[in-house]
C-alpha cells in the first residue's frame, strides 16, 4: 500500500492506496466524486479528464500514487460557492451536451484550453478538444459553448 | 392578477435544457455511480477464439483467490438461466448467455467471476484457464452462404439465418411472388445501373459503456435492476421472465444513460447473468463494461451487402429497382437483429415514384459480434443504396443530381402514399426540402467553386442526397412489445405538475420538451413541471426510446394525459367559480373566466380544492391525475436533403469534408435547439461511417478494431461547421404534428459524402467507391487503379 496526501477541490485528502489504483478510481470510489467518468481503457475518450496542478490530465492513465502531493480539480470543484463556472453556464446556454457523459471531461479540457489560450479560434478549439470524444453532439454546440465562454471572459475580443 | 407577467408560450422555443444543471456539475447518476452496501463486482471471462469447442475451463485458481465470492462457468449459468429470448418472429438458434460447449465469436462470455472489487474480479478472471479447440472461423459473408468454411449452427444450413424474404411489387400476403412488373420495367429500360455496394459494419460506441447493478432481496422476493438501457420496461419484462418472477416483482431503473444509439435497446447476456447470480447468491452485484469489452460484447450495426439494379429511361424517369440484400448478422440473433434489415426493404421506395421494386433479403450467420439496431437501423442502408444508385444514374445521364431526383419525386398530392414495399408515407413535400437545400448550399455557386478548384488541379466534388425516414415506431402491429407509449400527468396538491413518461431518454432532452408542452397546456411556469422517467417503480407502463419515437409517440401520450387532467381540473374550477367549464382559460398560473381577468383563481387553489373537495361536485372523484396510452395509427415519415462538398488530397488520398448542408423536415418542432443537436449528432455518425469508422475482422475472426486506438471515432477536428435549415411538413398521424428527428442525420449524410468523393474522383473514371473513404483506397484510384 502507498500513503498519499493530495488536495482535491481544495480539500486535503490523506489515503492509503494500492499502488495499482488508478487516480480515476480513487476519485470515484474512495472520494465518491463520481462526476469524473470512465469511457475507455486506452486514454482516447477523455471522459476522465481532471486538472492536476492546473493542467488537464486523463485520470484513467495515472496511478493515484503518482498524484501524491498534487492539487486536483474535478468537475465537482469547478463551481464556486454555488456559482457555475463560465464554461458550465456556456455548455448549458449553447446546448453543448446531450447524454452528459463526456461533459465533465470536456469541460475540464476546455477549462485548461482557455487558461492557456483565452481567445482561441474555432480551429484551435477543435484541436484543443480532439482528445475528448463526444458521440452525441457532433461537437458543433460544444465549440459554440467554448466560444461563448471565451467571449465572456475576454469581452474586448 | 392583471398585472402578473404573461407567461410566454414555450412550444417551438429554444428552451435551455432542464437536464443540464446536474450534468454540467458532475451530479448525474449513471449506473457506475451507484454503490449499494454489500455490493460485489462481476467480471466476464471471454473467449479469445472466434469459433471453437470448449474442451476445459479450470476455475480453481480463480475461486481460491482472496476476495473472490464465486466463479461460474457456462454450464453453471445454464442451471439458473434459460436461453436468451429474441424479439422477432424469425427462427433462432439456442443462445446461452454464457457459452456452454461452443464459442461462436471472439468475446463471447465463457465464465463469470464475482468478487469484492473490480480489481480482484479482473485478477480472478485472468486466472481462469480456458482450453478451446478451434474451428474454422466464418468471416466472409458470401463464402458463409455456401456453408464454408464451417456451419456455425447445425440447424441453419449454409449459415442462412433467414434464407430469403421477398419484398416490393407483386409480393402477395401468402408469400407468392409475381415478378412480371419488375421484369417488364427492366425489359423496357433504356439505361440500367448495376452496382455491388457494401454498407459496412459499425460500432455504436456510446461514450458510457453498458453497466448493470442487480439487487435481489431474498426477504421480499423482489429484484431491482439498474441498467444503462433505452427501455427499462422491456428490460423488466425479460428479467422477470428469465428469472421466473412476476413483472410486479421486478423494478427496472434506467438512471442517467450515457448515450444509446440503438445498442442499448437489447437485453444483454450481462443483464440476465447479473440478475440470475444476484438471485442465486442473494447479494447486490455490479458489472461495468470496459471499452475493449464493449467492442465485442455490445451489438454492432449495419453490415449489409447489396446488389442494386436501377432501370430508367434516358430522360431520367426511373422505371424499376432491384435490390438483393445480404446481411451479416454475426453469430446469434439478438432482440431485433433479424428485423433490422427488413427496414432496408421497407424503405427501398425512398422519395420516388418507382413503378416496380423487387427486394430480397438473406441474413447470414458469421463468427462475429451480433448486429442489431444502430442509429437509423436499416433505413440508412436503404437510403445509401438507392441514393448512390440515383447518383450513378445522374452521372450516366449527365443530369444534375437534384434535377434527376426532382423528376422522380412522389408529389405532395399523392400523400398518404402507399409504397411498393408496404409502407404508407404520411405526408411529404420533397421538392420543398430539395429547393431549400439547394438555396442554403448555394448549389450553383458551389458547382462553380468546384469547377474552379478542378481547374487548379484540385480534386473537389459535390454530393447530394434525399432521404425519407420511418420514425415514431409503432404501431403495435409492428412491434412485439406493443407500439404505444404511456404517460401519467398529476396536478399535485400544491399546484405543481408531475408527469411520467415511458419514453426513457438517454440524451434526447425529454425532461425539457415534455415540460414545455405541459407548461403551455396548463398555463403554468415550466419550473413548476417535473418529468419523471426511467424507473418502472414510478412509471407504471412504457415501451422506451428508439426509432425516433419519444416525441411523436411519447410526447403525444403526455399531451393526451394532460388533456384528460385538464378537463377534470376545469370541472373543479367551474364548480368553485360557479362558471361554465367551457368558458375557462388556463394562463399565467391561474384559471379564469374568459374575458374576466378579475375572476382568476390561482392554479394552486383549484388543485388544493380538488384534493379536499368540500363540497365534492356531483359525479366527481377527488384528485387530479390521469394517464394515457397513445397508440399511433401509423409511423411518421420525416425527410430531407443533404449536400456536401469534399476535397481529396491528390498526393495522399486523404479526404476532407469542406461543407455539409442538411435540410431536415421533422414536422412541427417542440424545441428547435434540441432538434439541431439531434441532427448534428446524426450527421456526425453518418459522416463517421462514410469517412473514418469501420469495424474490421481478420480471417480468423479476430476484431482488429477493438479499441479507440483502432476504431476511428470522429473527433471535433473531423467536421466542418454544419449548415442546417428546416422545412416543416406536419404529420397527420398525431395531434402534435411532430415526426421525430433522432436518426435523420445518419441517412442523407452518408450517401451524399460518398457521391461527393466519386464526383471528386470523376477524372479517373470512377463510378462508385465503397465506404469508408480510407485514404489508401482513394490514393490507389488516383494512382491509376479503378474502383
Amino acid at each position: 500500500m502507498a500513503k498519499i496526501a493530495l488536495t482535491v477541490n481544495g480539500k486535503r485528502r490523506l489515503a492509503d492506496v494500492e499502488p495499482r489504483l488508478l487516480l480515476v478510481h480513487f476519485l470515484r470510489e474512495h472520494l465518491r466524486l463520481t462526476g469524473t467518468h470512465v469511457g475507455c481503457d486506452t486514454t482516447q475518450c477523455g471522459a476522465c479528464t481532471v486538472l492536476i496542478d492546473g493542467r488537464s490530465a486523463k485520470s484513467c492513465t495515472i496511478f493515484a500514487a503518482q498524484a501524491d502531493g498534487a492539487e486536483i480539480t474535478t468537475i465537482e470543484g469547478l463551481a464556486v460557492d454555488g456559482e457555475l463556472h463560465p464554461l458550465q453556464e456556456a455548455f448549458w446556454q449553447e446546448h453543448g451536451l446531450q447524454c452528459g457523459f463526456c461533459t465533465p471531461g470536456m469541460i475540464m479540457t476546455a477549462a485548461a484550453l482557455l487558461a492557456d489560450n483565452p481567445t482561441p479560434s474555432e480551429r484551435e478549439i477543435r484541436e484543443g478538444i480532439a482528445g475528448n470524444f463526444c458521440r452525441c453532439t457532433g461537437y458543433q454546440h460544444i465549440v459554440n459553448a467554448i466560444q461563448h465562454a471565451s467571449n465572456k471572459s475576454a469581452p474586448g475580443r | 392578477m392583471a398585472t402578473a407577467p404573461m407567461l410566454p408560450k414555450l412550444v417551438g422555443q429554444r428552451v435551455k435544457r432542464r437536464e443540464d444543471p446536474r450534468l454540467i456539475q458532475g451530479r448525474g447518476t449513471y449506473v457506475d455511480d451507484i454503490a449499494l452496501v454489500g455490493m460485489q463486482h462481476v467480471v466476464f471471462k471471454r473467449s479469445d477464439v472466434a469459433h471453437g469447442r470448449i474442451r476445459a475451463i479450470d476455475t480453481r485458481a480463480a475461486a481460491a483467490m482472496d476476495g473472490v465470492e464465486a466463479v461460474f462457468t457456462g454450464a453453471d449459468i445454464a442451471k439458473i438461466l434459460p436461453p436468451m429470448p429474441i424479439g422477432t418472429p424469425f427462427p433462432s438458434p439456442e443462445h446461452r448467455a454464457v457459452a456452454v460447449d461452443t464459442v461462436r465469436f471472439a468475446g463471447e462470455a465463457v465464465a463469470v467471476v464475482v468478487a469484492r472489487d473490480r480489481y480482484v474480479a479482473r485478477d480472478a478472471a485472468d486466472a481462469i484457464v480456458v482450453e478451446i479447440d478451434p474451428l474454422p472461423a466464418v468471416v466472409d459473408l458470401e463464402q458463409a452462404m455456401t456453408g464454408q468454411p464451417a456451419v456455425i449452427h447445425p440447424e441453419f444450413a449454409n449459415n442462412l439465418a433467414v434464407p430469403l424474404v421477398p419484398g416490393g411489387t407483386g409480393v402477395k400476403p401468402d408469400g407468392t411472388v409475381d415478378d412480371s412488373a419488375i421484369d417488364a420495367a427492366f425489359a423496357s429500360a433504356e439505361v440500367v445501373i448495376s452496382q455491388r455496394m457494401m454498407n459496412h459494419r459499425l460500432a455504436p460506441s456510446a461514450i458510457e459503456p453498458r453497466g448493470v447493478v442487480a439487487h435481489y432481496e431474498p426477504g421480499k422476493g423482489t429484484m431491482t435492476i439498474w441498467s444503462s438501457t433505452q427501455n427499462p420496461h422491456i428490460l423488466r419484462t425479460f428479467i422477470a421472465a428469465l428469472n421466473g418472477m412476476g413483472q410486479d416483482q421486478v423494478r427496472a431503473i434506467a438512471p442517467e444513460v450515457g448515450g444509446g444509439f440503438g445498442a442499448k435497446i437489447n437485453i444483454y447476456a450481462e443483464e440476465y447473468v447479473c440478475s440470475a447470480i444476484s438471485k442465486a447468491l442473494g447479494i447486490p452485484l455490479k458489472w461495468n463494461e470496459d471499452r475493449t469489452e464493449a467492442f465485442v460484447a455490445t451489438t454492432h450495426g449495419r453490415d449489409i451487402l447489396a446488389y442494386v439494379d436501377l432501370a430508367a429511361k434516358r430522360d431520367g424517369t426511373v422505371l424499376g429497382l432491384r435490390m438483393r440484400l445480404i446481411a451479416d448478422i454475426g453469430a446469434y440473433n439478438m432482440l431485433l437483429t433479424a428485423a433490422i434489415p427488413t427496414l432496408t426493404q421497407m424503405m427501398a421506395n425512398a422519395t420516388y415514384n418507382i413503378p416496380a421494386i423487387r427486394t430480397t433479403l438473406t441474413e447470414v450467420f458469421t463468427n462475429k459480434t451480433p448486429t442489431d439496431a444502430y442509429r437509423g437501423a436499416g433505413r440508412p442502408e436503404a437510403t445509401y443504396f438507392v441514393e448512390r444508385a440515383m447518383d450513378m444514374l445522374a452521372r450516366e445521364l449527365k443530369m444534375d443530381p437534384g434535377e434527376l431526383r426532382r423528376k422522380n419525386f412522389i408529389q405532395p398530392h399523392q400523400f398518404p402514399f402507399a409504397t411498393q414495399s408496404g409502407a404508407v408515407y404520411d405526408s411529404g413535400d420533397y421538392a420543398k426540402a430539395l429547393d431549400l437545400a439547394l438555396k442554403t448550399a448555394n448549389w450553383e455557386q458551389l458547382k462553380r467553386e468546384r469547377d474552379a478548384a478542378r481547374a487548379e488541379g484540385r480534386l473537389v466534388g459535390l454530393g447530394l442526397s434525399m432521404y425519407v425516414e420511418v420514425c415514431g415506431l409503432g404501431p403495435s402491429a409492428a412491434l412485439p412489445t406493443g407500439g404505444w407509449e404511456h404517460a401519467q400527468v398529476t396536478i399535485e396538491r400544491d399546484g405543481r405538475i408531475s408527469a411520467t413518461t415511458g419514453a426513457s431518454p438517454h440524451g434526447q432532452g425529454n425532461e425539457t420538451t415534455f415540460a414545455q408542452m405541459l407548461a403551455d397546456q396548463f398555463g403554468v411556469p415550466i419550473e413548476h413541471v417535473t418529468i419523471l422517467h426511467g424507473d418502472t417503480g414510478i412509471v407504471k407502463q412504457g415501451i422506451g426510446t428508439f426509432g425516433s419515437r419519444s416525441q411523436a409517440v411519447g410526447g403525444t401520450a403526455i399531451h393526451l394525459a394532460g388533456s384528460k387532467v385538464k378537463a377534470k381540473m376545469a370541472k373543479f374550477a367551474a364548480a368553485m367559480m360557479e362558471a361554465s367549464e367551457e368558458d375557462l382559460v388556463f394562463e399565467n398560473g391561474t384559471i379564469a373566466v374568459k374575458g374576466a381577468p378579475a375572476s382568476a383563481k390561482p392554479f394552486a387553489a383549484i388543485a388544493s380544492y380538488a384534493y379536499v373537495p368540500v363540497p365534492l361536485p356531483p359525479g366527481m372523484e377527488p384528485g387530479l391525475s390521469d394517464e394515457a396510452f397513445w397508440e399511433p395509427a401509423n409511423n411518421t415519415y420525416p425527410f430531407g436533403c443533404h449536400i456536401s462538398m469534399l476535397e481529396i488530397d491528390r498526393q495522399t488520398g486523404e479526404p476532407t469534408l469542406l461543407k455539409l448542408v442538411a435540410v431536415d423536415d421533422a414536422g412541427n418542432l417542440i424545441n428547435p435547439l434540441i432538434v439541431e443537436g439531434q441532427i448534428h449528432g446524426g450527421l456526425a455518425q453518418g459522416i463517421g461511417q462514410a469517412m473514418i469508422e469501420e469495424v474490421v475482422y481478420n480471417e480468423d475472426g479476430q476484431l482488429l478494431t477493438g479499441s479507440f486506438m483502432d476504431y476511428a471515432l470522429p473527433r471535433a477536428v473531423d467536421f466542418p461547421r454544419f449548415e442546417l435549415a428546416a422545412s416543416v411538413t406536419p404529420t397527420p398521424v398525431n395531434p402534435l404534428g411532430a415526426k421525430g428527428v433522432g436518426e435523420a442525420g445518419t441517412l442523407g449524410s452518408t450517401p451524399c459524402i460518398v457521391s461527393a468523393a466519386v464526383d471528386a474522383l470523376s477524372e479517373f473514371g470512377v463510378k462508385h467507391v465503397d465506404m469508408m473513404l480510407r485514404p489508401e483506397k482513394l490514393w490507389r484510384i488516383i494512382q491509376g487503379g479503378r474502383s
